[in-house]
């Protein structure tokens, strides 16, 4: 169960065109070159990797510290207020600039997967993890899997676009994935509390 | 309210703009010259099927008199789609409007109302804190709205510069350059979005300009003749490219809406050697930009006694370039000429060898060619022109600034703003708002609802 909503995450994020598969077909587009798409997807799931390692490990420190239930209401907590605040703020996530080298571009993809709070909707699950006293492994497999999962979506996405479907596809498509998570994020920080 | 699926007036790539539907409205910049009444912004009908096609059916007065409206912008663009930092969730709904001599700042909210409403004024003290007056070029970009200003703050001259605003609540930022290098005088920017490089032009200083065309400066080559290239995530001065001094004002810059593409055309007003204009492309090469001449358009004999006083001593009027626009794909390049009142259309597939297609006379200094929809001699020329997003249709009105308007049409240079059909080249004798529509104010750019052919960035090819 915890794989699998680890997995059903990262299949979220693949699917979220800020996340990334967005930038990687510009850049291919930019070059009219496939091979640029590819070399893209690994740099910026490495940077989706760094973001949600971060948590694991954030969890793991504070859990050694505190109990499971204080985990629990500090997990929680930074869930709904980060939630809360990715719902009403109305800035957005701001990088100037479009021609990043492969290291630039896994900078861009850390920083773009922390201020959506990709890592903390895992805090639930890393919590579970820390009950049953293997926190740390347990965490960053759990990271890995969840971006393997992104990536495997990112990758699939970025080359049906890139060879078939057309960017037009956008126009329509692309709902406010953004907002439905702040939501989620919310939703799940209260659950978080809730069985604290 | 954010939307749910990006705004539809957004477009990944210039290919898909094209396919936009016809603008329905038209927004104008509308001022007085004797600044006793408020400027406002007149909303056209642009719908062929409409009654009121070809009318003024919306005006909203500003609040204030002397403001001398110029140039706009949207709050959102296509750019919202760039990868870096998407967020197609805005509304492309606010039109920014800079008064170019109070330096004061409208912001004005066109959703779901034929007349736009006034939602936020921003006062020149405000805009002061970029350090900058004279605003004018507005675009939608990376870091907020970008906003080019021709003079400093505080009664400085210069330089002038980009202010940059924030996207949502307009507050003034600051000033956009960190390292503006041996940058002084400014006038228009655009950028090439997807190179990280922007680019601006020069025309003067707010006294070089405010009070007419200063005859020894211009002789004197003292107006603006570089090109400036800039570091657009950096902020910095990359590099100055000279015309030569003899082309006096290099003003709009239109560079290609194909992304992928590095060159862009921009027009001169005059060359003091002969009273020319000229159009130039800018391009990459070797590792550095560099500027070609691709259009080279003659003055025109005339008898001094026809002739304001300006230009008397020449016997000749010059065509002085002061707007281009190029298609949204990159295909046609239009050309006005206030002076000689003609209006050039050019296939400019490749980008250093433009082809005249087409040519319109209406207005000018000596000719006063009438409209074909009304047989009265016209004074102005075709100024500022804006292309629609399928590049079937363009749009010219024929105010440029004040001063300069009563310095080269001395008898009043009168209103009016006509449409061309862009493949039969020819004006649409159905569209014609003149004089008393603009109710007494000189039309000078033009919006079109939804974006056109200088409104929008693209960050896919």
């Amino acid at each position: 169960m915890t794989l699998l909503t680890a997995a059903l995450l990262g299949a979220f994020h693949g699917l979220n065109p800020a996340m990334g598969w967005l930038f990687a077909v510009a850049r291919g587009l930019q070059e009219r070159d496939r091979s640029v798409v590819l070399a893209s997807l690994p740099a910026i799931a490495a940077g989706h990797l760094g973001s949600v390692a971060v948590v694991a490990l954030a969890v793991t420190l504070t859990g050694s510290l505190v109990t499971a239930t204080v985990l629990s209401i500090l997990g929680g907590t930074a869930l709904v207020a980060f939630g809360l605040w990715r719902l009403l703020s109305t800035r957005h996530f701001r990088w100037v600039g479009m021609r990043l080298s492969l290291p630039q571009l896994a900078a861009w993809s850390f920083l773009m997967s922390s201020a959506h709070g990709a890592g903390l909707m895992l805090i639930p699950l890393f919590t579970g993890l820390q009950a049953e006293g293997r926190a740390l492994p347990g965490g960053l497999e759990l990271a890995v899997l969840h971006t393997l999962a992104m990536f495997t979506v990112a990758g699939v996405i970025a080359v049906v676009v890139y060879q078939v479907a057309g960017l037009a596809v956008l126009r329509r498509a692309w709902f406010d994935v953004d907002r439905l998570w702040a939501v989620a994020l919310v939703v799940a920080g209260g659950l978080t509390l809730a069985q604290a | 309210m954010a939307l749910w699926t990006p705004d539809p007036t957004f477009y990944p790539s210039p290919r898909d703009a094209a396919s936009a539907p016809a603008e329905r409205l038209a927004y104008v910049a509308a001022f007085d010259r004797q600044a006793s009444r408020p400027d406002a912004i007149a909303v056209l009908d642009t719908d062929p099927g409409s009654p009121a096609y070809g009318e003024v059916v919306g005006w909203t007065d500003l609040p204030y008199t002397g403001d001398e409206l110029h140039h706009f912008g949207w709050n959102a663009c296509s750019s919202a789609l760039c990868p870096y930092a998407p967020h197609p969730h805005v509304e492309r709904r606010y039109l920014v409007v800079p008064g170019l001599r109070s330096s004061r700042l409208y912001i004005l909210d066109t959703k779901d109302r034929v007349s736009p409403e006034i939602v936020k004024v921003i006062e020149p003290e405000q805009f002061a804190r970029s350090g900058y007056s004279r605003p004018h070029t507005v675009h939608c970009g990376p870091e907020g709205l970008y906003v080019s200003a021709l003079g400093g703050a505080d009664g400085e001259e210069g330089p002038g510069g980009i202010a940059v605003l924030d996207h949502t609540s307009f507050e003034v930022l600051g000033r956009w350059e960190v390292d503006r290098g041996p940058q002084y005088l400014a006038y228009d920017f655009w950028w090439h979005i997807n190179h990280d490089v922007l680019v601006t032009s020069e025309w003067g200083t707010p006294s070089m300009i405010e009070d007419g065309v200063v005859g020894e400066l211009l002789l004197g080559r003292k107006y603006g003749h570089r090109l400036h290239f800039w570091d657009l995530r950096k902020r910095r001065h990359l590099q100055e490219v000279d015309l030569g001094d003899q082309y006096q004002m290099p003003l709009e810059l239109r560079p290609a809406h194909d992304p992928t593409r590095t060159y862009g055309f921009v027009g001169v007003v005059t060359s003091v050697e002969d009273l020319s204009a000229s159009v130039w492309t800018w391009f990459h090469e070797d590792g550095r930009w560099q500027v070609r001449k691709v259009i080279d358009i003659p003055a025109e004999p005339a008898d001094p006694s026809v002739l304001p006083d300006v230009l008397k001593p020449f016997g000749a009027v010059p065509p002085l370039v002061t707007d281009i626009d190029l298609s949204v794909d990159d295909q046609r390049l239009y050309v006005s000429c206030w002076g000689t009142g003609e209006i050039k259309q050019y296939d400019v597939s490749d980008p250093f060898k433009p082809i005249e297609l087409g040519s319109l006379r209406i207005g000018g200094i000596v000719g006063n060619t009438p409209h074909p929809a009304l047989a009265a001699p016209l004074r102005g020329g075709p100024q500022m022109v804006e292309v629609s997003r399928d590049g079937k249709r363009v749009y010219v009105s024929n105010s440029l600034y004040g001063a300069w308007d009563d310095q080269f049409y001395p008898e009043g240079v009168g209103a009016w703003l006509a449409r061309i059909d862009a493949d039969s080249f020819t004006f649409d004798e159905r569209f014609f708002p003149n004089g008393d529509a603009f109710r007494g104010l000189r039309p000078h750019q033009v919006r079109l609802q939804g974006g056109d052919a200088s409104s929008d960035s693209y960050c896919y090819p």
